[in-house]
């Protein structure tokens, strides 16, 4: 078989659609067209897949959370103190914050999980706080209010240092961006992905054919902790710092209110709000420090007001 | 023993004063969530607009402290209600995320208008003479201001519960609360029912703003700071209820302050353990009827 | 030799013909215009612009200095990463303000890596910042420095029994730490200490404890805003010094600006700090003529304002000694050998060793004058070096 129809295969099988190529392409462009900005061009990557893994939840489970700032906390917190204490490899530290925030996630999914509506959405609330109290109080380990101090993370394979300009955090974010993105795409057009889909619009016939609701739900949140996490070790490593305003209710709101601009429950939502939202912000902030919350305000109520569904319910009133 | 005791009426005291100022915020956002299943984050900007009514109206315009709080009140409702038609009337019975959405992008946009207005500064209240000092029951003295917001509190929730027992209207909010589609097919014209509930519970979240502008500051950051203590009194308490609220903020406003002066290392961990412990029991609140 | 050094390179500047003075100091100024210290960021930030104002006119010919202003949210990586923005991209020769300490540790490493000099002018928590980096100075205060001296003077009034209540946050600790061990080095005992939320709305709860332990005297540490006002109410509420407890604090609990806001309750305190509006110092009186002309006559500075105006006089010293021209280490080099006899705090110097910053402490009580209530400073502890430093020198 040629190489072209047996990526032609592939896509097929597992309906790649060209337009999917669009933001990588974007992305690879912008580390060329953008080299002053690979910063915060770092920190947009690694929130997007924050914003992914929030999507699952909430686009694909119907689970709104306002405390999923808890998960990216705990990647953060746990690659940082990793190295902080003299284990700075990259890979590593992202599996371990990944782990740890799914162990969070599998375990305040136990109790979180067996509400719905306003319950569960200050169970996560309160869970997210309790998380930040308790990293307050480890302030010995935590470094507390003033942030982490001394992590030191190793060159990635050895060579690529985390320079001061952000282009090997630049290329590491899009590349773990791409394997969560990955297993995002294969988890929702999976049957399982289907059947998430099914316990978010009808639960009660979701019982009724005997699927395991309380289980997929639980498997789904343990999952997009541990993307979550994953996230969060990333901008530990990339920017060499934790601080408690990761554990915040700002950050999980801001994801949420991110997500809900691209397009909840579209996958793609989150590659076109998080990078509107942050690329507002900066600029925004830029030209009017104090005011900026009044013109991010005023985005968010003409989005709700005139683009319902965010921007990608935009392109769906177009195309049609 | 004695000074335990001393110690604890103290607590039990200003916890209660915290618990009435809680109550009249939160008791509208429960009501009009119960009612029109809308999930207002603004609530709070409307109690904060209350407090920075009565303050700008005594320090600038020398209003006398009641009247000041009464006008806050009533500009608060007023001014809610072209909020309501215009903007939240448009997602009655939608997708709870546009909610999210569209309240967050107002609580936003009050940051930085009180900024602009008012500067980023805490805005201070100066109780009247009548109300500063102390009361002195011979046994002890108790803060005259605090027994006042306690006072209010407990008439307010009589009045509301009278309300809501005793008259038409109130009838007419719990049958729709209870049965929406049930209660528009006997004829009551909910979306007036909303828009006045509405009305009324933001005017009471101003009065409470007002009231309560010593124990939380009245400051740009106001709706976002206490966020999370309104929906706690809310979702523990119960949506669309008047007694819920009242018992979770008590319930609140005691525990928080018993657990800081016992286990103040400890405080704030309690006090969310006991949220969720109550939500894992009563998934609905202690009171939810919706 | 390193003061023979800044006197030679100023007479070589000063000898360049001026066609080739001709520089714009790019300068970075990282501000929390949003967030919950917005207070006192706006305080510092009307200090930093009344120097410019007033100042602009002493730069020599041809040299302006451009300020770039960013908005850390305060949130510490937004700021960290605006530090690297305006070192990569805005190519600033300086980086200066920053209130909160976890943004100033955040950014602190980033000055050794990138060889740019960072003169902290707000942030005064976290004592080792400057040990993080040999390019970062600080000119505000450390809290260490406020809260030492008068746990020192408060056992000297012959109070034995101490208690402190602080914030529990990083500032909070420190502050306890630092009046603990001057008070107990003293000859005082510390019968009890509480920490609150860093967040409280209400202190009422921790105020009876207090009460409970019936200290002679308590120290209390809260953020300045309204985390201080919150305060005062519940010492009043519950008679707190009628029933016979002395309170002393740092200036944190009793800004200048806060102080006509908070009633009458406040008469009579004693607190320890760098700055008072009421100081009659000629620099002082200038300092607020200055400030009164520019922000009216309701507005009051603090030490929010004089540190911030205090580093910015230093920047200004900088640009005019070098002509605008710098490199890393020698702006270091000057700034660590800075010294102002006449700012409106009184004498400050940096200390070369610590690159933190040397000032007179003052003990202040609050008193009424005419219809306000005022910080009047009725004793000074002078030239108090960073007593965290001194006790614990680096290995």
């Amino acid at each position: 078989m040629t190489p072209s129809r047996a990526i032609d295969a592939f896509a097929r099988r597992h309906r790649y659609h060209p337009l999917e190529a669009l933001p990588w392409l974007a992305a690879v462009a912008s580390y060329f067209i953008f080299p002053d900005y690979l910063a915060l061009g770092a920190q947009i990557l690694a929130t997007i897949l924050f914003a992914l893994s929030a999507d699952l939840v909430l686009g694909y489970a119907g689970i709104v959370t306002l405390g999923h700032a808890a998960f990216l906390g705990t990647g953060a917190y746990t690659a940082g103190i990793l190295a902080a204490h003299g284990w700075g490899e990259p890979f590593t530290g992202i599996l371990a914050g990944s782990v740890a925030a799914a162990f969070l996630g599998f375990l305040s999914g136990l109790v979180v999980l067996r509400t719905t509506g306003l319950a569960l959405l200050m169970q996560t609330l309160v869970v997210a706080t309790l998380v930040a109290e308790a990293a307050n109080k480890a302030s010995f380990i935590t470094g507390g209010d003033d942030g982490l101090q001394g992590m030191e993370v190793w060159p990635i394979f050895g060579w690529f240092r985390f320079d001061l300009f952000g282009r090997t955090s630049y290329a590491y974010c899009l590349a773990l961006l791409f394997l969560g993105w990955l297993i995002a795409r294969q988890i929702v057009h999976s049957p399982f992905g289907r059947s998430l889909i099914g316990i978010r619009e009808n639960v009660r016939r979701m019982h009724a054919i005997g699927a395991p609701v309380a289980r997929r739900r639980l498997t789904i949140y343990t999952i997009s902790a541990a993307l979550a996490g994953v996230s969060g070790a990333l901008i530990a490593q990339t920017t060499q710092f934790v601080s408690l305003s990761f554990l915040s209710l700002e950050r999980s709101g801001t994801v949420l209110i991110m997500l809900i601009i691209g397009g909840v429950g579209r996958l793609y939502g989150a590659f076109i709000g998080v990078p509107l939202y942050m690329i507002a912000q900066n600029r925004f902030s830029e030209i009017d420090p104090v005011y900026w919350y009044f013109w991010i305000g005023l985005l968010m109520v003409l989005v709700v007001v005139f683009a319902r569904g965010g921007v990608l319910g935009l392109f769906d009133r177009f195309r049609r | 023993m004695g000074n335990t005791l001393s110690a604890a009426v103290s607590i039990g005291f200003h916890g209660l004063a915290f618990a009435m100022v809680l109550y009249l915020i939160s008791v509208g956002l429960s009501v009009t969530m119960g009612l029109m299943g809308f999930v207002n984050l603004a609530h709070g900007v409307f109690a904060m607009a209350g407090g920075y009514v009565v303050t700008s109206l005594m320090s600038r315009w020398g209003v006398p402290f009641l009247p000041a709080l009464l006008g806050a009140a009533v500009a608060v409702s007023l001014a809610s209600i072209p909020i309501e038609r215009v903007l939240y009337r448009r997602l009655y019975g939608g997708e709870e995320l546009d909610q999210v959405l569209l309240t967050m992008g107002l609580v936003f946009m009050s940051v930085a208008a009180a900024t602009y207005v008012w500067g980023p500064l805490q805005q201070p209240l100066q109780p009247p003479p009548w109300l500063s000092g102390a009361i002195d029951l011979g046994v002890r003295s108790f803060p005259a201001y605090r027994s006042f917001l306690i006072l209010c509190g407990a008439a307010l929730v009589t009045v509301l519960w009278l309300g809501i027992e005793r008259t038409r209207f109130g009838a007419r909010v719990r049958a729709s609360v209870d049965n929406l589609r049930m209660a528009q097919s006997v004829g009551i014209d909910t979306s007036r029912l909303f828009m006045t509930t509405f009305a009324l519970g933001s005017g009471l979240a101003g009065l409470g703003g007002g009231l309560g502008a010593d124990l939380l500051a009245i400051n740009p950051s106001y709706a976002l700071q206490n966020l999370a203590y309104f929906l706690i009194v809310v979702a523990v308490g119960g949506l669309g209820s008047i007694r819920g609220p009242f018992v979770a903020a008590l319930l609140l406003g005691i525990a928080d302050s018993g657990f800081k002066y016992l286990l103040p290392e400890f405080g704030a961990f309690f006090i969310y353990t006991l949220t969720m412990g109550i939500l894992l029991w009563r998934p609905r609140g202690l009171f939810g009827r919706a | 030799m390193l003061r023979i050094f800044i006197v030679v390179l100023t007479a070589a500047g000063a000898s360049l013909p001026a066609s080739l003075a001709a520089q714009t100091v790019k300068v970075g100024l990282i501000n929390s215009y949003t967030g919950f210290v917005a207070q006192p960021a706006d305080q510092g930030q009307k200090g930093f612009d009344l120097y410019v104002k007033e100042h602009e006119k002493d730069l020599p010919p041809g040299v302006k200095i451009e300020l770039l202003r960013r908005d850390d949210t305060s949130n510490p990586e937004v700021g960290k990463r605006l530090a690297q923005e305006l070192i990569t991209r805005d190519r600033v020769q300086l980086l200066t303000g920053i209130v909160l300490s976890p943004v100033a540790t955040a950014v602190a490493p980033m000055t050794a890596e990138a060889k740019v000099p960072l003169l902290l002018d707000i942030a005064s928590a976290g004592v080792t910042i400057p040990r993080i980096s040999p390019y970062v100075v600080r000119i505000s205060f450390t809290l260490w420095q406020q809260a030492y001296p008068i746990g020192k003077w408060a056992a000297e009034q012959g109070w034995k029994t101490g208690y402190t209540a602080v914030s529990d946050f990083i500032p909070g600790h420190d502050s306890e730490a630092a009046f603990t061990k001057a008070f107990t080095d003293a000859g005082g005992k510390i019968v009890g200490a509480v920490r609150f939320p860093p967040t409280n709305p209400d202190f009422a709860p921790f105020v009876q404890r207090i009460k409970d332990a019936k200290p002679d005297v308590v120290f209390i540490f809260v953020p300045a805003g309204t985390q201080a006002t919150g305060m005062m109410k519940a010492m009043q509420d519950l008679g707190l010094r009628e029933a016979g407890i002395n309170v002393v604090a740092p200036q944190d609990l009793l800004p200048d600006e806060e102080l006509p806001r908070m009633g009458d309750t406040p008469l009579g305190l004693i607190t320890s700090g760098t700055y008072s509006a009421d100081a009659k110092r000629p620099a002082n009186e200038a300092f607020l003529a200055a400030w009164k002309r520019e922000y009216g006559d309701k507005s009051i500075p603090d030490f929010f304002s004089v540190d911030a105006w205090d580093g910015m006089a230093a920047i200004y010293g900088l640009v005019k000694a070098t002509k605008g021209n710098f490199t890393a280490d020698q702006a270091i080099a000057f700034l660590s050998h800075w010294k102002d006899p006449d700012s409106p705090r009184g004498p400050i110097m940096i200390d070369p060793e610590t690159r933190d910053i040397v000032q007179n402490v003052y003990i202040r009580r609050v008193e009424k004058q005419g219809d306000r209530l005022v910080n009047v400073e009725i004793a000074t502890i002078p030239m108090v070096k960073d007593p965290w430093k001194e006790l614990n020198p680096p290995k």
